[in-house]
């Protein structure tokens, strides 16, 4: 690990003030991915700007019905959250699917959102790729690609978005505070992270200095159901092999309203609009469901070993439908 | 026997569980000193080729770092007999991940700093990587491991093949698994003038190191002095100094100072041994009435361009089932990737995957019950070698594990039970493994004050082989367990073989029961115990060459039950049994760890563990334990161990069988069969995942 300097952040104005003035320093969340990334040495920055302790760890009612959760909120303590278990189950879930305990009580939502890809050339500075050292090549595209991007990769990045509580956040609407030296403003979780183009270094829109102050969820839409369901190879500390979040109303055999998300199969949460739309007055069956996922899909382009996430992403987007249309709700875990 | 209560057999917790529950128990890099150093490693970052140009310039800049020790710099080493310890001696590269240099500083964290700084350039050549059934360099080694012979031809098993009227044929492959130890391999090293090298090493057998060291610095073993009094696991991995041991004492004789080195766990998977990726081509032939005439089981494997170690798992297709004519042959290719090595169970753990998935195949194909399948090839000698054997209870480990588990309701149809989108079904296999005795010495001494201690270089991985070793000498002593006082761990205590092929305590615990058998018969001419103690040295070389008219080899059946989900192809096991006999269990407790261990070890390789190579780099992807998936709680709701008492004459004083790696040897194949049962896909390459089921799925 290459010396850096520490800082502890007390007020939003002076972290945002540090990283500014130091084209390569880094915010410091839990740590949980950062830190891990420092001593591969696929991270190095010379200043870690330390914002855990920022006044960021509050969960708070909005007007409307939402909620509000500081970015610094341990992803533990938001599973557990009364009103998220209540009110945004997809979320809960999503959180308790991911890591393990350890690391959920270290980790917080601001830096949850900005975790940085599992591809295995991005994490071995021995090789090349694109995300870590512009230019230098993607071998993953050839090379191991299991678990990587089916979905709007491009020639110069596969890599994949490794939060599951994003794809909830992303299927929820959920928007993201950010605050930088140029003032406030808050965009659309679906639209903070990047694919990759043809600039995979830059995973998400904020520049440099930018930091995430909170994350808020729309109220629920009365009369909806949301759920998450992660596809993994082991029961539990494992990232997806493909995953999917849902929100859906059925009303007299219809869906009335559905947003679907899915995990794993991008660079980013990937917002299935396609499907959506197809889905929106239609007959809330597994027909239709798959109809609509198929859609969605059509889009793919899988490599020489990641092609099956697209029957299994499509499988599990439509078990999880069907079980939130409550045709179908045995067998559901 | 005795009139006391026999402690031998008894559920005794660990000696020194306190010390690791609180975290006083000191491991190899634990030892790290006040005034010593660290180092970290610099691997290659090519797959083969000669290092061309060093510079240390930038790493050597930092006042921290001490030195940066390559090839060009490094202390000569004398030649041993383990290729992979001639550590920065020559430019050549075999395999990507070879250790090509060592940066040493003051601190852990310079140390790494310096570590990536180091710039080596290189000139590569092409390589070779990739195991296939047809790659042109397979050839037929002499032996396999363990001494086996490569091939063995018994009758016509062409001819009796033709004849068989059930044939069946497949190949079955397993991908290469690595040891993973929680503890990584690490070694705290320093020197006591120019001839005295002592080091603290997370090995499985200091004896072993203490001599490939002195070996390699052309010292005396008297010179050598190693110390392994707490280890974290090895599962194989530390049979054998690793390159760390090396590395750490070349680093404290250049500096004049201790050295501590900890290999990352992303470093592992090359330079600590793993085991090799097998690819086997089952044939047997069988009546109608499931009787085998013909047994074919082909191995093919790899090796390093290092070493040659060939993973000899069609051993137990010699021994298991009767087999008129039987072709049992291994084939290796020697590509540029790291060495494999000793892994939980080598041979039995893969070859048994193939031989028992193969069985249950069978058993469909004849319409039986795979349990009634074996029970019909159960052979009254051992096939290949004709000896009897000295106990076989594999029918009545089956039986019992089908009574435990209730399997006499199973409908042997697959793919006919549902739970909601969960396909479910049931699977059994068999499991074996050999004993194994090694000669070893021991002492046991009485103490003026009446405690006895007893001292032997037995080494203790977490298995509980300290406390079992406790209970022997008391038993022999015929005293309670708290007169002995234990010290294992040490090579300067009496010389012991590694802690390894499930024979330490056949082996130490013979010497053990030997030296305080010897040692109670001394006590009984003597009124009192003389002042100076009194000290009985044992040593079981003659002992251990006893026993060799038998065939003896530890049972089991392991039951499994499973899920399958339809909607994701994911499958996890719901209930796991396993069902041993061997020998006498000296400690119920410690036993069942080690059964129940293998188990959830066998488990992953059936389900999770996934090792790719890296066909353009030459490594392994999966190198840390976020991607190489070991098995977690969460993976093991229900697991259950039972054993039946065996009674055998022909093993040891103690009467018992080697319990440390029978329990991964059949989990595999149970739970594949269990997968057959529950969706009717045969998935013939492990691990059985999402993406190999979900295109037969409904």
């Amino acid at each position: 690990m290459k010396p850096f300097r520490y800082e502890t952040a007390t007020d939003p104005a002076t972290a945002v003030d540090l990283l500014s003035r130091a084209p390569r320093a880094a915010f410091l969340g839990g740590g949980t991915n950062l830190v891990d990334l420092m001593k591969l040495g696929v991270e190095v920055p010379e200043m870690l700007v330390d914002v855990s302790r920022l006044p960021f760890d509050d969960i708070t009612e909005t007007d409307g019905g939402g909620l509000r959760v500081g970015a610094t909120v341990r992803n533990s303590t938001l599973a557990v959250h009364t009103a998220v278990r209540t009110r945004y189950p997809a979320l809960s879930q999503a959180l308790l699917a991911g890591a393990s305990p350890q690391l959920r009580n270290l980790a917080t939502i601001g830096g949850n959102l900005l975790q940085r890809t599992r591809c295995t050339y991005f994490q071995d500075i021995g090789k090349p790729c694109n995300k870590r050292r512009p230019g230098s090549g993607c071998p993953a595209r050839s090379g191991i690609h299991r678990d990587l991007a089916v979905l709007g990769a491009s020639q110069h990045c596969v890599a994949t978005h490794p939060s599951d509580m994003a794809v909830a956040l992303t299927a929820l609407d959920a928007q993201v505070h950010c605050v930088s030296a140029d003032g406030e403003r808050t965009l659309p979780v679906a639209e903070l992270h990047r694919l990759p183009g043809d600039t995979p270094d830059q995973d998400t829109v904020l520049r440099h200095g930018e930091l995430i102050t909170a994350v808020e969820l729309p109220p629920p839409v009365p009369g909806a159901r949301s759920a998450y369901r992660k596809a993994r190879e082991r029961a539990s500390y494992a990232f997806a092999l493909a995953s999917a979040a849902a929100d859906l109303k059925v009303s007299d055999g219809n869906v009335e309203h559905v947003r679907l998300a899915f995990g794993a199969l991008a660079a980013k949460p990937w917002r299935a609009r396609a499907a959506e739309a197809a889905l929106l007055g239609r007959p809330a069956t597994e027909e239709s469901f798959g109809r609509a996922v198929d859609e969605e899909l059509a889009a793919a382009e899988p490599l020489r070993d990641n092609g099956y996430k697209i029957p299994l992403a499509r499988r599990l987007a439509v078990a999880l439908l069907t079980d939130l249309a409550g045709t179908h709700a045995e067998g559901a875990r | 026997m005795t009139t006391l209560p026999r402690t031998l057999g008894a559920d005794t917790a660990r000696l020194e569980s306190r010390e690791k529950v609180t975290g006083t128990a000191r491991y190899a890099a634990d030892h790290a000193r006040p005034d010593g150093l660290y180092a970290w490693a610099v691997p290659a970052t090519i797959a083969r080729g000669e290092i061309t140009a060093v510079d240390t310039a930038t790493a050597l800049a930092d006042p921290a770092v001490v030195t940066v020790l390559t090839h060009e710099n490094a202390p000569r080493l004398a030649e041993g007999d383990d290729p992979t310890l001639a550590v920065l001696q020559s430019p050549h590269v075999a395999h990507r991940g070879q250790i090509v240099a060592l940066a040493v500083a003051t601190s852990l964290e310079a140390a790494r700093a310096a570590a990536t700084a180091v710039r080596l350039d290189y000139t590569s050549e092409p390589h070779d990587v990739l195991l296939t059934a047809e790659h042109p360099g397979i050839y037929a080694p002499e032996t396999a491991n363990g001494g086996h012979p490569a091939d063995r031809l018994r009758g016509d098993f062409e001819a009796a093949y033709a004849e068989a009227p059930v044939q069946h044929d497949a190949v079955y492959e397993t991908p290469p698994l690595h040891n993973h130890p929680m503890e990584p391999h690490a070694a705290t090293a320093w020197w006591e003038g120019e001839r005295k090298l002592c080091l603290h090493d997370s090995s499985q057998g200091s004896s072993t190191v203490q001599q490939m060291l002195a070996q390699l610095f052309a010292l005396g073993p008297d010179q050598v002095l190693v110390t392994s009094e707490h280890v974290g696991g090895g599962f194989g991995s530390k049979g054998t100094p690793r390159p760390h041991a090396v590395l750490a004492a070349m680093a404290a004789r250049v500096t004049g100072r201790p050295v501590t080195l900890a290999f990352a766990r992303q470093q592992m998977p090359a330079v600590t041994g793993h085991r090799a990726p097998t690819i086997q081509h089952l044939r047997i032939g069988a009546d109608r009435d499931g009787r085998i005439q013909a047994l074919a089981h082909e191995i093919t494997t790899q090796s390093s361009t290092v070493q040659e170690f060939v993973e000899q798992a069609a051993a137990p297709s010699r021994t298991m089932y009767v087999s008129p004519a039987s072709r049992t042959t291994h084939r290796v290719a020697r590509l540029d990737v790291p060495t494999p090595s000793w892994m939980r169970a080598p041979g039995e753990c893969p070859g048994m995957y193939a031989l028992e998935a193969a069985m249950d195949e069978l058993a469909l194909a004849c319409g039986l019950d795979p349990i009634e399948l074996r029970v019909r090839n159960e052979p009254d000698r051992e096939p290949d070698s004709g000896r009897p054997y000295s106990s076989r209870h594999l029918v009545e480990c089956l039986r019992e594990g089908a009574r435990r588990f209730g399997w006499q309701d199973r409908d042997p149809r697959p793919a006919t039970r549902r739970d909601g989108r969960l396909l479910l079904g049931t699977g059994v296999a068999a499991s074996t493994y050999p004993v194994m005795v090694a000669p070893c010495h021991a002492e046991a001494h009485a103490r003026a004050d009446g405690l006895i201690d007893v001292r032997v270089n037995a080494t203790d991985i977490g298995t509980g082989a300290r406390t079992v070793l406790a209970q022997i000498a008391a038993d022999a002593l015929r005293l309670p367990l708290d007169r002995v006082r234990i010290r294992v761990g040490c090579s300067e205590l009496p010389e012991a073989p590694v802690a390894g092929g499930s024979s330490g305590t056949s082996s130490w615990g013979s010497a053990v029961h030997k030296a305080c058998d010897g040692l109670r018969r001394a006590l009984e001419e003597h009124s009192e115990v003389p002042a100076t103690g009194l000290t009985v040295a044992a040593d079981t070389t003659e002992e251990s060459k006893g026993g060799k008219e038998y065939a003896r080899h530890a049972y089991g059946a392991q039951f499994a039950e499973v899920q399958v989900d339809t909607a994701t192809g994911e499958t996890r096991v719901r209930r796991l049994l396993g069902v041993f006999a061997a020998g006498r269990i000296l400690n119920p407790r410690t036993a069942r760890s080690q059964f129940l261990g293998g188990m959830t070890m066998g488990l992953g390789m059936a389900l999770t563990e996934n090792s790719t190579m890296d066909r353009e780099f030459g490594d392994y992807a999966e190198r840390d334990l976020a991607m190489y998936h070991v098995p977690v709680c969460a993976d093991v709701p229900d697991i259950d161990v039972h054993w039946i008492e065996e009674e055998d004459p022909h093993l040891n004083p103690m009467g018992s069988k080697g319990i440390g790696e029978i329990g991964i040897v059949g989990t595999a194949a149970a739970v594949t069969n269990a997968v057959h049962h529950a969706t009717g896909v045969r998935v013939r390459a492990l691990p059985v995942t999402p993406d190999s089921l979900l295109p037969h799925l409904p």
